[in-house]
């Protein structure tokens, strides 16, 4: 691979407002970035740390909204120098283009037009740097989220970019394939002497690769900048404030001290569980003889790694698909009339038993505000008016959502988004709650927010049932762990 | 396997620019539209029956993929007979539905036309990759590529839709509005998906732009789609059938013309 030098960035009262919001996402923006170095882009939720990586990498089109100030990529106005720059974005599903691993990342050199030998070697190349050992023709559509990650990096290599930027691009994937991409950009930059402009809220992960730190203010401007431990150890203190996850240590929240008599909610054993398939009667067997029994206050979180079936066996508990084989039983206290087969309960049936938090909140959104979207559940248990909005107020203010209430639940930040997925299985005050990677792509303030109600509904008597890649989730809550491998389950 | 990358196995066929095979289709669609008659239609079958032992489709795919075929000709086929317009001697009457020579005919060139047409349509594609139709749709048919390479990623999307629908239906019941009628539920699922994926595509749109996509230098293209001897060759087979199946018909006297009456 061609040694290439980086690309100096300067950033002159540089600003931006999209073309459907009043206020400007970043304001006041002045820096200096010079060729090589790696920069590590930090600041709350809303800063404008993404704006200003799209307008980098060229992609704000004109039309799309109003710019103030200047922004120069190599001297020249960026989006100018498309081709120099790389961007890799969070969500690993919607950067894949073509439905060949080889194909996929010849893509960016066939735009800037390379010639056809030169490309594939490229391609070899780039797959290579990334650790992506898999032939050509490999179908993009079995990757998991951290090859995917890694294959548009490769993508993005393969054009061979003078400036590199990252969009949180380890926020959606296990640990091992945080690990994965790490490496590989880390390979990257040495042999290609390219900038780097990441963002991040967990700074551990990139913390020894980076040399030099830039906090957005979300008021505007720029809070702090400066080489790496300076910034970090100066500023711990605003930067938590900001949610970003440096040197923060999750508080252990306070606990009540005794535990009332934990009553038998759920059992599953010898359980086998299953994902459906488009098109066939038979769902494919994901793992099998799972022992579980959840009583009320218990905690529990099903860890383990990619496709061992953790958000399959969630679903399965929540009674939204139906078990493979082996038992799963509501127990009394649980059941109360509805049935002993949690999954032949009626969808309102479920709402006061079981509430779920789904890993991507989207899904899980029906109405047009946050107002009635928390309504939604309490309207479907026949709840008077009254009792609805008591309900739905109470809840807008235990989780900071009282501001947004008018607001539509899609344009919400995705911190927000996650909130109020919670906030709507909550308002129907289930006795179970089942959470499916709740803590994804949180900034450290959220995180610690919901681990603290998390723990109170779980002294006040509710039953949790949380997967989670996240070791520290169990750790903080004192729950027990599910560890799930590929076939065999292992309780601890 | 999946969509966007069949199991394809190795065939004559299955080697031939996709664009040749788009062109067969076409021709054989629009000689064999021109006539309603049972000659140039079982003419045409008999010798497309032959193209199939070079595709490679084994029989199982054969019948799998040819499935919606084969339950349509037979209804449009009986529809015809019951209630096409009558000509010459009545078989058979009950009411107002009577099964004539003329309609009995029509509705066995109907059947017949309906599987000559479909059947090559349904091969040619069965053997075909979408990657390899939109390189041959822009390098040789020379459409534009943001238009082919629009499509084809946003064709990868479909998968994702499914996920996406099963989820959707998932999350309704655990919301507690799952016990609503099928036909309120198919409906506020569809306008839900319908968002979603509008969202996902255009976070695809952001990440090709980033890519250099779209831009207005020349572009390169990494496979390269051929267009050579065997391409013509099918499309001379393809071409022949046709003009079989049209001599035949006319020199037997039975070639009808649509528009005429």
């Amino acid at each position: 691979m061609t040694s290439s030098r980086g690309v100096g960035i300067r950033a002159n009262g540089w600003g931006w407002r999209h073309a459907t919001r009043r206020s400007f996402v970043a304001r006041d923006l002045s820096f200096e970035i010079c060729p090589g170095e790696r920069v590590l882009l930090l600041g709350a939720s809303g800063a404008g740390k993404s704006t200003l990586l799209q307008a980098l990498a060229g992609v704000l089109g004109a039309d799309e909204g109003e710019q103030q100030g200047e922004l120069l990529v190599d001297g020249q106005r960026a989006g100018g120098a498309r081709g120099d720059v790389g961007l890799v974005l969070q969500d690993p599903d919607s950067q894949v283009v073509l439905a060949r691993v080889g194909d996929d990342v010849a893509f960016g050199c066939e735009n800037l037009g390379v010639p056809r030998e030169e490309i594939w070697r490229r391609v070899d190349a780039a797959l290579d740097a990334v650790g992506l050992d898999l032939p050509r023709s490999h179908p993009t559509s079995t990757l998991s989220g951290g090859q995917k990650q890694r294959l548009a990096l490769a993508g993005v290599l393969a054009m061979h970019p003078r400036l590199l930027l990252l969009d949180e691009p380890t926020a959606n994937l296990d640990p091992h394939g945080v690990v994965e991409v790490r490496r590989a950009v880390e390979r990257t930059l040495e042999m290609t002497g390219a900038t780097l402009v990441v963002v991040e809220h967990r700074v551990a992960v990139w913390r020894e690769l980076i040399d030099r730190v830039i906090v957005l203010d979300a008021a505007g401007g720029v809070l702090a900048d400066g080489a790496r431990d300076d910034v970090l150890a100066v500023h711990s203190a605003p930067l938590a404030a900001a949610g970003v996850w440096s040197g923060f240590a999750p508080r252990v929240p306070a606990r009540a001290a005794a535990r009332r008599s934990p009553a038998p909610l759920l059992a599953a054993s010898g359980l086998d569980i299953g994902r459906p398939v488009f098109g066939q009667r038979a769902p494919i067997l994901v793992n099998s003889g799972i022992d579980l029994a959840v009583a009320s206050g218990d905690a529990v979180v099903i860890t383990g790694v990619n496709g061992s079936g953790k958000s399959t066996l969630a679903l399965t508990l929540a009674g939204l698909i139906p078990p493979v084989g082996g038992e799963l039983s509501a127990l009394p206290a649980l059941d109360r009339g509805a049935g002993i087969r949690p999954i032949r309960w009626k969808s309102r049936d479920l709402l006061t038993r079981v509430g779920v938090v789904f890993q991507d909140p989207e899904h899980q959104f029906l109405a047009s505000t946050v107002r009635d979207e928390l309504a939604v559940g309490p309207r479907a248990l026949r709840l008077s008016a009254g009792e609805v909005s008591a309900r739905v107020d109470e809840i807008l203010q235990r989780l900071r959502l009282d501001h947004l209430a008018a607001a539509n639940p899609f344009t919400l930040s995705g911190g927000e988004k996650r909130r109020l997925s919670v906030a709507t299985a909550l308002v129907t005050r289930p006795q179970l709650l089942v959470l499916d990677e709740p803590m994804f792509g949180q900034d450290a303030r959220t995180w610690q927010e919901l681990v603290d109600l998390l723990a109170e509904l779980i002294d006040g008597g509710t039953a949790m049932v949380a997967v989670s890649h996240d070791a520290e989730l169990a750790r903080v809550l004192a729950a027990d762990e599910l560890h799930m491998t590929t076939q065999v389950v292992v309780s601890a | 396997m999946s969509v966007m990358t069949p199991d394809i196995r190795a065939s004559a066929v299955a080697s031939v620019n996709p664009v040749a095979k788009l062109a067969v289709a076409l021709i054989l669609s629009a000689v064999l539209l021109l006539s309603i008659d049972a000659v140039s239609a079982s003419v045409a079958l008999l010798l497309e029956g032959a193209l199939l032992f070079w595709s490679g489709i084994s029989a199982r795919q054969f019948w799998i993929r040819t499935i919606p075929l084969w339950l349509a000709a037979p209804f449009a086929g009986i529809t015809t007979v019951l209630y096409g317009a009558d000509s010459g001697a009545t078989l058979w009457q009950f009411g107002f539905v009577s099964i004539t020579e003329g309609s009995a005919s029509l509705g066995a060139a109907i059947v017949l036309r309906i599987l000559c047409i479909g059947l090559p349509g349904i091969v040619l594609f069965a053997t075909t990759d979408p990657t390899d139709l939109a390189d041959g749709l822009s390098q040789v048919v020379r459409l534009p590529a943001r238009f082919v390479l629009g499509g084809l990623a946003g064709l990868r999307l479909v998968g994702l839709f499914i996920e996406d629908w099963r989820a959707l239906a998932l999350a309704r019941r655990a919301r507690g509005v799952g016990d609503t009628s099928v036909l309120a539920r198919l409906l506020s699922q569809a306008f839900a998906l319908l968002v979603i994926s509008i969202r996902r595509g255009s976070k695809l749109a952001t990440a090709m732009e980033a890519k250099g996509f779209g831009s207005d230098r020349p572009r390169t293209w990494a496979r390269e789609s051929v267009f050579g001897g065997r391409e013509w060759a099918l499309i001379g087979i393809g071409t022949a059938i046709a003009v079989i199946a049209v001599i035949a018909a006319v020199s037997t006297g039975n070639w009808h013309f649509v528009l005429d009456r």
